[in-house]
Formats: C-alpha cells, sequence, structure tokens
C-alpha cells in the first residue's frame, strides 16, 4: 500500500487537535472519578457545551467569549447531575444517562436555528517564527491555544491530585468518603466541585469541537466522543499522564482513519469509520483483562451514593 | 483544679430511639476513664457529639473549664481532642503519611511529617513506615498509624472507641504499654469498650450506660467483673449450658484448601486442614482480616475449590455451588448480616428465601410459592424471638442483634447436617447472644457437626468442644478447648503454627 | 435547612406517586421551556398530551399510538430486567439495529417467495438472534475480561449505525431502486411484511410480543427463582452470590434477553412501520427505552404505562411540530427532563424530607 499521500508531521500535527476534545473531557471525568463519582453525562455536557460555545460565538463574534459559555452551559448542567447525585441522592448510572439523552435534545432544541452558520475562526499561535521550523515547528509551535491549555491542564491536574492538601481530600473523599467524612472533611462541596470541572472541561471539550475542529453546529456532532473520553479514563487507570496517551492514541486513529479515506484506500468507509469504536473497545478488553480482577485503581467509593447518618 | 472534660446533661434523639438521655460525667487530667455498655447504648453517639461529628440536642460540655461546643471534628482537634475510630477512618489507596496529614489540622509537608512520624512511632514502640499504602498493612498496623495519627497532635483527650477488637492478646499488651505511658505523660483518655477485664485493667474511673441513660459509676479496679457485668446488662445473665459431647464420624473435612478469592485484599488461605466430627463444635479464632470469610466462602461454595479438598459426609463437594451444597445440609451463616447474609432492602419473607428456598421446599417447576416462604419467616421470627413488626419489614430497618438472630435462626431450622457460622453474635445485646450460642450447642447436642468462627475468644471458649486459630491465612493444630489457656491461645492467634506450639 | 432521614422500609406509596409527581413537574417545567420558545404552554402540553387521544384527529393517532409504543416497552422491558440486576446495557439501539439487518437480511434472501409461513418466522427468528449476538458482545467481555459493559455496549451502537449504513449502501441495497440508498420495502413483499392486524388500531405482530414480553416479565420477577435472583442480585451481589446465583451466567441471560427483545424490536420495526432497511432507519427507541425502563419503575406493569406515556410524547411531539412549529428536539430534551424528575423524586421512596436543624455538622 502506499502512504506517501500522508504526511507524517501533518498527521501528528492534526492528531493533536483532534484528541484535545477528548484530552479535556477526559481529564475533567478523572477528577469526577477520583472524587468517588461516576457521571456517565460526559457526551451530554460535551454536546451542550458544543452549542452554547458555538450560540455565544456566533451572537458576540469572539471565539474567547464563546469558548467560556461552552465551559458555562456544561457546568450548568454538571450541577444538576451534582444535585441529583448527591443532594437527592440518586443512581449515578441512570443520572448520568439522563444527562446524556436531555444535553442530546437541549442541544438540537438550542442549535436549531444555528445549523448552516460558521463562526469566525480563532488564530492559532505562532511562536516568534519557531512555527517556521521543519517537523516540530507544525507540531509544536503552531496550534490554537486550547491545545496548550488542554496539555497545561493535565499537567494541573497532576500536580493537584499528587502535591496539594485538596488534592489529598479530594482522593481520600474518593476512596473512602465514610472515613473522610468522620474526619471532618465535607464529602458534598468536593464532590460538587469536582463535578463541577468535570462539567466545565467537557464544556470546553465540546466548543473546542464546535468552534475550531468542525467548525458549525450539527445534532449530535460529539458522536460519542464523551463515551470515548470515560473509556480513555478506564484506559488511563485513574492516572493523568495516561489520560493523555490514551486521548492521543484514539485521535491518532480518528485522524488515520480520515487520511485513509481521503487517499481513497480499498477499505470500505464504513469500516474506517467504526474503527475508532472497535479499537477504543479492545484497549478496553486489554486493559481489564490485564488488570485480572478490573477494579485494579479505581477509587473505592466510586458510584457509591453518600448519606450522612450520623 | 477543674476537670478536663465535663459533660452535663447530655441528650440526643433520632426518630424513634433515643441514643443519649441527660449523660452526665467527667474526666480528670491523666486520667483513663471508661465508657462502658452494650452494643445499642448508646456509647458512639456519645463520643461522637464530644468530638463534633453529632450535634446534641440539649446539654452542655466544658472543656478545662470553658465552654465546648464542637461544630466539627476540625474544632475538637484544634481544641485537643483525638479520635482513634473503631472502623478505622483510614484510605487503602493512600500511604501513611497521607492519612497521617488527612488526620491532622496544619499538617507539615510531607518530609517533615514523615520523619515526625518515625520519631513518634518509635518513642511510643509503634514502628511504623510512612511511605507504605495502607492497604498492605494488618489490622494492628493500621490501628498504629491511626494512633499515630492522633499522638502527632498533642492531644489533650484521646478518644479510643473499642481499640482492642483487631487485636492479638500480645498486640493489646504493646497497646496498654503506650496508653500508660501516654498517660504518665498527663494525657486523658477516654477508653470505650464492653470488655470488662480490659477496662479493670487500665481504667481509673468507669461511666456505664444503659439504653442511653447514664446508670452508675464505678471504680472498675475494685469492682468485680460480675457487677460491672449487673449493671451494663441490667438483668442476670442465663448462661448456656453444655451437655457432655459425644462425638460420631468426621461429617465436615477440609484438606489442604488454598484459595485465592477474586478481589480480595486479604490474604488468601494457606493449605487449611481440618474435621469437624458430627455433635462437635469446632472454633476457629483469631483477628480480623485473617482469612475468616474466606473460610466460610469455602465451605459456603462462593469459592470454589479441588473437588477433593472439601469433603461432607465423605463425599468430595470442592467444586459445588451453594445451592448443591445447601441440599447435602452444609449450611453456613455469614458475618456480614446486611449485603452478604441477607438483602438489606429486601423483605424478611425475601430473605427468608435466598437461603432456605430449597430445604423448605418453596420452589416448584422453577416458581417460588412466597406463603410457604412467609410461612417460614414466621417460624424463624417465632422460634428465635426476632423483634420485628412483621414478615413484610426490609431487612436493614431490624437492629443488629434482630438480624443476626434472624440470619443464624434461618440456617438453624432447616436442620443443617453441618453448619459454619461467622462471628454468630456480632454486635448483639448480651441476652440474645446467649440464646444464638443456646441454639448452636443444642444443635450439635442434636447430632450436627458445628464450625464457629469468631473473634471473641470468650464466646469459643464457652461453647467450643476444639480450637484452632487462623493467621494470614495460615490454620493452626486443632486442641480440645478444655486443654487451652489464654497465653497459649494468644500465641495459637498471634502466629506462632501448629508444631510451635506444641513443642513450647 | 432541610434535610433526609433514611426510613426504615422503603416507601411503597411513595413508588406509585413519584412518576406521577414526576409526570405533572415534567410538565409545568416542559411548560415554562415551550413558552421561552415562544409558543403557549398551555396550548403546548394541550397538544402533546391530550390531542393525540381525544381531540379532533385522535382516530389517527390513537393507532401510532402502539406502533410507537410497541418497540418502546419491548425494548424496555429486556433493559429493565438487567437494570434490576445492576448490568447496565445501555447499547439497545445498536441491538435495535442489528435485529432489524439481520430480519431484512432473511426476507431479502427469500425475496420474491410466497411462502409467509416460513418466512416472517424464520425473520423473527434472525432478528432475535441477531439483537441477542450482538448484546452477548458486551456480555462475554465482561465476563471473560471483566470489561465495562456500559462503555461496550454504548461504543457498540456507533458500530451498529456504520454496519447500517453500510448494509443500505451496499449489500441490502433495493436493485431495482435506481442507485437510492435503502433496501426493498418489506411492506410490498406479501411474505415478509409486519402488517397491522386489526384496522387503524396500530397493532401489529410487534405490539403483540411486547404484550407478551410484558406478561412473561411480570411472572418472571414476581414469582420465577431467576427472577428473584435478579432482584437479589441488583439488590446486594454479594447476597446473591451466597444464595448461589452464578453472576456469570445472570449476566450473560440479562444481556441476552435485553438484546433479544431489542432485536425482535428492531425486526418488527423494519419490517412494519418503518418497512425498509435505511441509513436514518433507528431513531433512538433503543435509548428512549431507558428512560420508559425507568418511569416504569423496572416494572413490568409499570413500563406498559411507560411506553404508552413516552409513545404519546413522541405524537404529540409531532403534532405539536405540525400544528405549532414546536421543534422535534423539544421533545428529547423533555423526556430527558422527565428522567431527571423522575430520578430526583425517587429520594422519596427510600428517604423521608425533614425540615429542621441539621443533625450533623
Amino acid at each position: 500500500m502506499d502512504f506517501g499521500s500522508i504526511n507524517p508531521v501533518l498527521l501528528i500535527a492534526s492528531l493533536m487537535v483532534a484528541s484535545t476534545p477528548i484530552v479535556l473531557a477526559a481529564i475533567g471525568e478523572l477528577v469526577v472519578e477520583r472524587s468517588g463519582v461516576l457521571n456517565l453525562g460526559v457526551e451530554g455536557m460535551m454536546i451542550v457545551g458544543a452549542v452554547t460555545g458555538f450560540i455565544a460565538t456566533i451572537e458576540t463574534g469572539s471565539p474567547t467569549i464563546g469558548f467560556a459559555a461552552g465551559a458555562f452551559g456544561a457546568t450548568l448542567l454538571s450541577l444538576v447531575f451534582a444535585f441529583l447525585t448527591l443532594v437527592f441522592l440518586s443512581n449515578q448510572v441512570a443520572t448520568g444517562l439522563g444527562l446524556t439523552l436531555f444535553g442530546l435534545g437541549i442541544s438540537a432544541l438550542m442549535g436549531q436555528s444555528y445549523a448552516q452558520l460558521r463562526t469566525p475562526t480563532s488564530p492559532r499561535w505562532e511562536f516568534f517564527g519557531l512555527n517556521e521550523l521543519p517537523v516540530i515547528g507544525p507540531i509544536l509551535f503552531h496550534q490554537h491555544p486550547l491545545v496548550y491549555l488542554s496539555l497545561g491542564l493535565v499537567a494541573a491536574v497532576w500536580w493537584f491530585l499528587r502535591n496539594t492538601r485538596r488534592g489529598m481530600i479530594l482522593r481520600a473523599v474518593g476512596e473512602n468518603h465514610d472515613a473522610a467524612h468522620a474526619l471532618g472533611y465535607s464529602v458534598l462541596a468536593t464532590r460538587f466541585a469536582a463535578i463541577a470541572f468535570g462539567g466545565a472541561c467537557a464544556g470546553l471539550g465540546g466548543a473546542f469541537l464546535s468552534l475550531v475542529i468542525v467548525p458549525q453546529w450539527t445534532d449530535g456532532m460529539t458522536a460519542g466522543r464523551g463515551w470515548i473520553a470515560l473509556a480513555i479514563v478506564v484506559f488511563a487507570s485513574w492516572r493523568a499522564g495516561r489520560v493523555l496517551l490514551g486521548a492521543y492514541l484514539f485521535g491518532g486513529i480518528s485522524v488515520l482513519q480520515l487520511n485513509l479515506q481521503a487517499a481513497g484506500f480499498a477499505i470500505p468507509v464504513e469500516l474506517l469509520s467504526m474503527s475508532p469504536y472497535l479499537i477504543t473497545i479492545l484497549v478496553l478488553v486489554i486493559i481489564s483483562s490485564r488488570r485480572g480482577r478490573g477494579a485494579g485503581h479505581a477509587p473505592a467509593a466510586l458510584g457509591r451514593s453518600f448519606h450522612a447518618s450520623g | 483544679m477543674t476537670a478536663l472534660l465535663e459533660v452535663t446533661g447530655l441528650t440526643k434523639a433520632y426518630p424513634g430511639v433515643v441514643a443519649n438521655s441527660d449523660v452526665s460525667f467527667s474526666i480528670e487530667r491523666g486520667e483513663v476513664h471508661a465508657l462502658l455498655g452494650e452494643n445499642g447504648a448508646g456509647k458512639s453517639t456519645l463520643v461522637k457529639m464530644v468530638y463534633g461529628l453529632v450535634r446534641p440536642d440539649s446539654g452542655r460540655m466544658a472543656l478545662s473549664g470553658s465552654g465546648y461546643a464542637p461544630s466539627s471534628p476540625q474544632h475538637a482537634r484544634r481544641a485537643g481532642i483525638a479520635m482513634v475510630f473503631q472502623h478505622f477512618s483510614l484510605f487503602d489507596a493512600l500511604d501513611v503519611a497521607e492519612n497521617v496529614a488527612l488526620g491532622m489540622e496544619n499538617a507539615p509537608s510531607k518530609n517533615v511529617l514523615s520523619s515526625r512520624i518515625r520519631d513518634v512511632s518509635e518513642r511510643y514502640g509503634l514502628p511504623l513506615k510512612p511511605d507504605r499504602l495502607i492497604r498492605d498493612l494488618s489490622a494492628g498496623e493500621r490501628q498504629r498509624v491511626e494512633i499515630v495519627r492522633c499522638l502527632l497532635q498533642d492531644p489533650k483527650l484521646l478518644i479510643m472507641d473499642e481499640p482492642t477488637s483487631v487485636l492479638t492478646p500480645q498486640e493489646v499488651g504493646i497497646l496498654f504499654k503506650t496508653l500508660a505511658k501516654l498517660q504518665s505523660e498527663g494525657t486523658s483518655i477516654l477508653y470505650i469498650s464492653h470488655k470488662l477485664e480490659e477496662i479493670r485493667r487500665i481504667c481509673d474511673e468507669a461511666t456505664i450506660l444503659r439504653l442511653g441513660k447514664v446508670v452508675g459509676t464505678a471504680d472498675p479496679k475494685s469492682t468485680s467483673a460480675r457487677d460491672l457485668a449487673a449493671m451494663m446488662v441490667g438483668e442476670q445473665l442465663k448462661v448456656p449450658t453444655a451437655q457432655d459431647p459425644s462425638f460420631g464420624p468426621v461429617a465436615l473435612e477440609l484438606r489442604g484448601v488454598s484459595a485465592t478469592p477474586p478481589g480480595a485484599i486479604g490474604p488468601a488461605l494457606k493449605s487449611i486442614s481440618l474435621r469437624v466430627r458430627k455433635g462437635e463444635i469446632l472454633g476457629v479464632g483469631g483477628v480480623a482480616g485473617n482469612g475468616q470469610d474466606e473460610l466460610l466462602g469455602v465451605l459456603s461454595g462462593e469459592i470454589r475449590s479441588a473437588p477433593e479438598s472439601v469433603r461432607l459426609n465423605g463425599a468430595s463437594i470442592g467444586k459445588l455451588d451453594p445451592v448443591a451444597r445447601r441440599r447435602l445440609g452444609l449450611l453456613t451463616a455469614p458475618e456480614e448480616r446486611l449485603g452478604h447474609a441477607a438483602a438489606p432492602n429486601m423483605s424478611l419473607t425475601e430473605n427468608a428465601a435466598l437461603s432456605g428456598w430449597l430445604r423448605q421446599g418453596m420452589v416448584r417447576r422453577s416458581l417460588i410459592d412466597w406463603r410457604k416462604a412467609k410461612a417460614f419467616a414466621e417460624s424463624v421470627i417465632a422460634t428465635f424471638d426476632v423483634r420485628t413488626p412483621g414478615t413484610e419489614t426490609a431487612a436493614r430497618s431490624l437492629s443488629g442483634g434482630n438480624l443476626q438472630k434472624f440470619v443464624v435462626g434461618r440456617e438453624i431450622l432447616q436442620n443443617p447436617e453441618v453448619l459454619v457460622v461467622n462471628q454468630p453474635t456480632w454486635g448483639v445485646d448480651a441476652s440474645a447472644a446467649a440464646a444464638i450460642r443456646q441454639a448452636l450447642l443444642n444443635l450439635a447436642a442434636a447430632g450436627a457437626a458445628v464450625l464457629v468462627i469468631s473473634q471473641d475468644l470468650d464466646e469459643l471458649m464457652e461453647i467450643s468442644t476444639s480450637f484452632a486459630a487462623l493467621n494470614e491465612g495460615r490454620l493452626t493444630d486443632v486442641r480440645p478447648t478444655r486443654d487451652l489457656d489464654i497465653d497459649e491461645i494468644g500465641l495459637m492467634m498471634g502466629g506462632a503454627h501448629g508444631l510451635d506450639v506444641t513443642n513450647v | 435547612m432541610i434535610r433526609l432521614e433514611k426510613r426504615a422500609s422503603p416507601s411503597s406509596l411513595w413508588a406509585y406517586l413519584t412518576p406521577v409527581i414526576a409526570v405533572l413537574a415534567t410538565m409545568v417545567a416542559g411548560g415554562a421551556l415551550f413558552s421561552l420558545l415562544g409558543t403557549d404552554p398551555i396550548v403546548a402540553i394541550k397538544t402533546i398530551f391530550w390531542d393525540p387521544v381525544f381531540g379532533e384527529f385522535a382516530f389517527y393517532y390513537r393507532g401510532q399510538l402502539l406502533v410507537k409504543a410497541g418497540p418502546l416497552i419491548l425494548i424496555a422491558i429486556g433493559l429493565a430486567l438487567g437494570f434490576k440486576a445492576g448490568i447496565w446495557n445501555i447499547g439497545a439501539e445498536g441491538q435495535y439495529i442489528i435485529g432489524a439487518i439481520c430480519g431484512a437480511a432473511v426476507a431479502l434472501a427469500f425475496y420474491p417467495m410466497e411462502a409467509r409461513w416460513m418466512v416472517f418466522p424464520l425473520m423473527i427468528l434472525a432478528g432475535a438472534t441477531g439483537g441477542l449476538l450482538w448484546a452477548m458482545i458486551p456480555g462475554i467481555l465482561r465476563t471473560q475480561f471483566n470489561t465495562n459493559e456500559i462503555l461496550v455496549s454504548l461504543l457498540l451502537v456507533y458500530v451498529a449505525e456504520q454496519i447500517l449504513a453500510w448494509m443500505a449502501l451496499g449489500p441490502l441495497r433495493n436493485p431495482e431502486g435506481a442507485g437510492f440508498p435503502g433496501s426493498r420495502n418489506l411492506r410490498q413483499y406479501e411474505s415478509a411484511a409486519n402488517v397491522e392486524l386489526i384496522e387503524g388500531s396500530g397493532m401489529h405482530w410487534g405490539v403483540v410480543a411486547a404484550f407478551i414480553a410484558v406478561i412473561f416479565a411480570y411472572i418472571l420477577l414476581s414469582r420465577h427463582l431467576t427472577g428473584f435472583h435478579i432482584r437479589l442480585t441488583g439488590e446486594s451481589p454479594r447476597a446473591a452470590r451466597f444464595a448461589g446465583v452464578n453472576p456469570n451466567r445472570l449476566i450473560l441471560f440479562c444481556l441476552g434477553v435485553s438484546g433479544g427483545l431489542a432485536g425482535l424490536a428492531g425486526l418488527f420495526e423494519v419490517a412494519g412501520p418503518s418497512g425498509q432497511i435505511s441509513i436514518d432507519f433507528n431513531v433512538g427507541y433503543g435509548f428512549t427505552a431507558i428512560i420508559v425502563a425507568f418511569l416504569g419503575r423496572l416494572h413490568p406493569i409499570g413500563i406498559l404505562l411507560a411506553g404508552l406515556l413516552m409513545a404519546l410524547t413522541y405524537i404529540g411531539g409531532e403534532a405539536a411540530q405540525a400544528s405549532l412549529g414546536l421543534p422535534a428536539a423539544a421533545i428529547q430534551a423533555f423526556q430527558g427532563m422527565l428522567l431527571f424528575f423522575l430520578l430526583g423524586l425517587d429520594v422519596l421512596t427510600n428517604y423521608r424530607l425533614r425540615f429542621g436543624r441539621e443533625a450533623v455538622a
């Protein structure tokens, strides 16, 4: 086969772009899950972020406001989840599913009259001509600001969980909420904050999708990226660094299959289109079987409701 | 001089129960003060109020003479009160230093903290490595983490909730030395227990609670255990009576069973062999977390092993599931009442069917006859004096002791040929515990083989005819109970295995 | 300060009341949403909930009610069994698609043979088997490798959608369709058509299957040992293992039944109301059925009622779209909202609200 038509430098540069929504959503969900909450509504929060970001950009003309609006919209939605699961003690799996279903519906509703529009593009950063360098120029020094932000967030989350007292409290809450409560830490406040952070990250990822990658609004445009992000948290064994690895792996496959489609290889288009999902499943299987009992590094209190009883 | 802590008229009510009613007592500086009472007497609620976890409905507290109304555990810690919990407040996936830091108000940097942990743990004879993960520690080591966490804050008052329930007799000795050292340094200790001998050994003063009220105070060193028990229970206890045991042929046999249960952190079983004869009660002692749950699992069929390694009346049953084992007459009652022996949200009728459908003939052509299930639940309730509004009540709404009577009774009433119970009287009040023990004795007298796994040594000494101990997944040799004294038992529990003990 | 206090036993009164209150609350909140969109909320609610059953054109809509409720109920019954046991198959949409493809493929293979006695039963068998096998993928991955069935079943929906596109454009395309995507219309092939059984009622074989599924599920859950084990596993997995339940067998059973029923729903849809395999054949029944299952409190009779109610919102939504210009997506949001209210109010079944000072600092 002839891969000559595929430029590896552009491939890497574009996989970083394609992976960014998933990096953002996954790092947010990682924090949520480390606090002991399983929010299956990532897909719903991402798409709400995508639509609110898009609308805000159209209405104001500013992509920056758009990104902020995307993060805000998804945070609002995540707070619905937080209220239902933390205060009303609803089942986290069911509520997360509800969040996704609701998010898909409400985003379609909100985006209806914006479907044919395009937003102003937000410029990429150029580092004093460093972007002119061969190979590493396009990869390292000519990206959208949010790509750098996503990398910074991964590092910040890693540092936060490892080195700060609040990070330690968050891990403690996710590990054993009864003990954390007995020591006087607020389980609810910690989880509220984590869920809101997860919402903001997912919203930012969604807005990046509708403002930079595509860039326009279509119904259901997240196309399962929220679920992929959830899978990547499992793949990463709840460790921040590995989230980046997993997301870039997935982004690489997505970009590669698009390139292969464009290059016109004799592989059915549908098979290429389903390959990212199939490979995600494959990776999940490998990870879960290698760990033997699957639980591995999962936070011990993941998915359990907390109710302080005197 | 004013007392360190003065508690006056504390009252706390929950819907349907008054946990504490008008409780008053005081603790002097350097005093070891016992809070004595049965399970459910209100000890836990009382200390939770002192530690700021629960707010009293009325009453007041004073610390060194000035008013004290803690709004949170942080508040209590700042005021110089520290607490070691009965169910540890530790985090398995975090290391020792992190766990200690979480229990401190102003934790220093990790390096400083680590060296302070080493210092304090050595000074009080409680060795600890700061960078080890909690999940790799034994129960005794975990308790050390809790204690060191408290000591690092130089508390004026240390609260200890049932600290010895997870320790071997030798470890208990170490703990008491630590407490004595603290006391000599002027630290006061509020010591919660229902074990009378311990309290008589180390406490200067005892406040006795029953049903949420103070029923008396005593100097434990000059009061007999019998009198303390009478104050605690409020009635004369019926001591179970064992008939002269006569043993039949071997009913249950384990031959070199090893098991690595899925998902377990605790030790797997290592080559366990034992025999129980008809009419015999074999007591298996040992500190929690040394393989008790796995031993029950291997016997119940929740954990499968090689066919030959588990034998019931000579038949190989290692590969059989719990239903097939019940059909052959091997019944079990796990330790955890809610969530293992019984489903919390299901009714007593449904929970009666859970393990009883086969032998009580409730199922025909795969359909359950719920009337039969209800009738069986009713007979368990009547026979074992289970206090419940009815059979349709959810299991979780019963008190611990009543549910325990139900799940043990459910197995006993099915006429087992072999019965295995884990912690049969855990959390049960004294009279109900006596009733359960009597039922086990009667079962053995009627010819069943009984295996009792328990952490309550007194219980095993009282009812078992032979004794063995579990330690890190290994079982010691089985010895006749009446030949043993408490030191030997301590050695058996503490890990001196088989041959070593006989050589002593 | 409001706080929650655990009830000694779950309240059966609230178990019945919460779905009703949730529906009412959704009407109020949905009305507010509609008025934000510039529609008179009272008219909108009436158009959605009242007119399809009692309005001028009710004779048309009433038939549609069963057509839409059939697949929802059929899928939701299967899902509810799994949900009760804590086994989360959320990929029913994919199983629905694969069932439809398999059933249609059988029909098209026999086209134009005139042997309904053989073709139609074979289609039903193929549809159920297709859905069942598709659901076995997450099932076997879960039991063999302990892979999370939530993620796998959901990701397989996207794979199924790609297979559907491939089928509609490739192997199953109508050779006489002038190159348009999509298969032959099965309604026009007498041996394969899933016909309306009573004129104007909307009753077709899929609806019959749904009613049978409700009855079977009812008996299974209330009387059968397997149903008891399903409930027990959901309440307490460890107690279930103590009782002798084989968790792997139960996972495969629940996923298999729910996949098979979803596949059946897809088959009946493709052979009847929809008529052909096309790229946009699936309309989200597999996801809406999740809401139906919860709204029906995972109880067969409840699911029957919830399925009818949810079908009503579909039909009422279409009517509101036509007469009020209400966007189609509004109904989806409306359904999501219903699930939120239900899950939120569910707390009242197990907890009591107390007003007063907080007990815990």
